[in-house]
């Protein structure tokens, strides 16, 4: 192998700085993506449980839309097509006018994506809760609503933490997807580190490691707050 | 969208077939390399002395926690370097696919493993089969059988990710659409129509992964 190692490239600026700003916008993506992942999946997920077969119905066609057609080709879809099916004046704003059109894109693209995950956690969540429980807070004169309100949902989320850690992690991977319309997070800025210097052994650690570091640190605080929230009781639990 | 162009997506049928193809053959290709890898790896999880334990679950979360494209990106750049001279990026693609699709091949086929209850491993002893053979011949191929769902859900996922092979510029079903789209200046009925396609292959997959559990569970 003909290599000539440099590990010093990846302390010199601008280099440092592109790993860095990458980092950030990987970060920045993810983050605000599982807002409206958890938000919007946490919706359709409910909705998947109520009695209206029509409501059901429809919140398990979203499901299946998004979970069938490859994340890239959703993102493609956001980014080139949905502005020319906007009306006019909203599509020629959006071409034109919104600011950081990519990144704009890439969050709503990823959120819309795994909300359609998130949503299938959620379910499964609701529907493990005993029918019994449900009844009982009927009988105490609960609402429909109330009984997810107040007995369904806590317990749901409480039971569906570690799954949505998951979730959360898949979030984050899939972030890198975002170069693929111009955003320059991790992923992005390593490959461009490798483009200017051919230190691509020393670049793709780099990202390796940083993405590794953040697993790490996601799964044990998620950890931390699955021990904190875990109902008394369960499997598992102290 | 008044103007919806369906004469340019019929046009470029035969060149959209030529990618199809050659998504369809990183994928099952990717899926026994995977498999077969994955499975080493799952072995070597559950019954290898302490050092192969250990490589197998480091190779496994290391690989689990680190984008697909970034992985496509590595051996891109890695495979050429280690071989000496250029390959396609179909191959070094597929390498990419197969080592990081076996460690999720090999989470599912460890699940797969253990769900082989003791007495089927005892009996395979009790009749003098070596422990090879008991793998080979006993609990491998329950482990395959009770994990059939899982694996096809995770073939789905892979022909889903194939269309990653775009950022090496890999002419799969994705990148062809995308090429007609770019050079036709028709992207609206490119796009919508790969959604379409993978659509259609997606869930047909997917309800064939729900008709089987039914069955295993009836």
């Amino acid at each position: 192998m003909n290599y000539n190692w440099n590990w010093s490239v990846l302390f010199q600026e601008p280099y440092l700085g592109w790993l860095f700003s990458g980092l950030q916008w990987t970060l920045l993506v993810a983050i605000a993506a599982w807002v409206i992942a958890f938000l919007l999946g946490s919706a359709i997920g409910i909705l998947r449980t109520v009695p209206n077969r029509l409501v059901r119905t429809l919140a398990a066609a979203y499901v299946e839309l998004f979970r069938n057609i490859p994340l890239l080709v959703q993102l493609f879809v956001w980014y080139f097509v949905v502005p020319e099916l906007l009306p006019e004046d909203l599509g020629l704003w959006v071409k034109r006018d919104m600011p950081n059109p990519e990144y704009v894109t890439a969050v709503v693209a990823l959120g819309a994506y795994t909300a359609a995950r998130v949503a299938e956690q959620v379910r499964s969540g609701i529907q493990t809760i005993r029918k019994d429980l449900v009844n009982a807070g009927l009988a105490i004169g609960l609402t429909p609503l109330q009984t997810y309100l107040y007995i369904r949902l806590p317990i749901s989320y409480r039971i569906i933490v570690p799954p949505l850690t998951s979730e959360f992690l898949t979030i984050f991977k899939n972030s890198s997807l975002a170069l693929t319309i111009g955003v320059l997070e991790l992923t992005a800025q390593a490959r461009q580190i490798e483009n200017y210097t051919f230190q691509g052994f020393e670049a793709f650690t780099a990202a390796t490691v940083l993405y590794l570091v953040i697993t790490l640190l996601v799964v044990l605080l998620m950890r931390l707050i699955d021990q904190k929230t875990r109902i008394p009781g369960s499997v598992g639990a102290n | 969208m008044g103007d919806f162009d369906f004469q340019v997506i019929v046009d470029s049928l035969p060149f959209l077939f030529d990618g199809l193809i050659i998504s369809f053959q990183l994928t099952l290709l990717a899926l026994l390399a995977g498999l077969a890898w994955g499975t080493i790896l799952a072995v070597m999880r559950i019954w290898g002395p302490a050092p192969l334990r250990w490589f197998s679950a480091i190779y496994v979360n290391v690989f689990r926690s680190i984008p697909l494209i970034l992985v496509i990106f590595w051996f891109y750049f890695l495979v050429p370097l280690l071989i000496g001279r250029p390959v396609g990026n179909f191959t070094s693609a597929l390498i990419a696919f197969s080592l990081f699709e076996a460690a999720y091949y090999a989470e599912i086929m460890r699940a797969g493993l253990n769900s082989v209850s003791r007495g089927q491993v005892y009996a395979g002893l009790a009749i003098g089969l070596s422990p090879r053979q008991n793998l080979q011949y006993v609990i491998l191929p329950q482990a395959f059988r009770n994990m059939i769902p899982v694996l096809l859900t995770q073939a789905i996922i892979l022909f889903q990710d194939t269309s990653l092979v775009y950022v090496v510029a890999l002419s799969d079903f994705m990148t062809s659409a995308s090429t007609v789209a770019k050079v036709e200046g028709r992207l609206a009925e490119m796009y919508l129509f790969a959604a379409l396609v993978y659509f259609v292959i997606c869930f047909s997959g997917s309800m064939l992964v729900k008709h089987l559990q039914k069955k295993k569970v009836a």
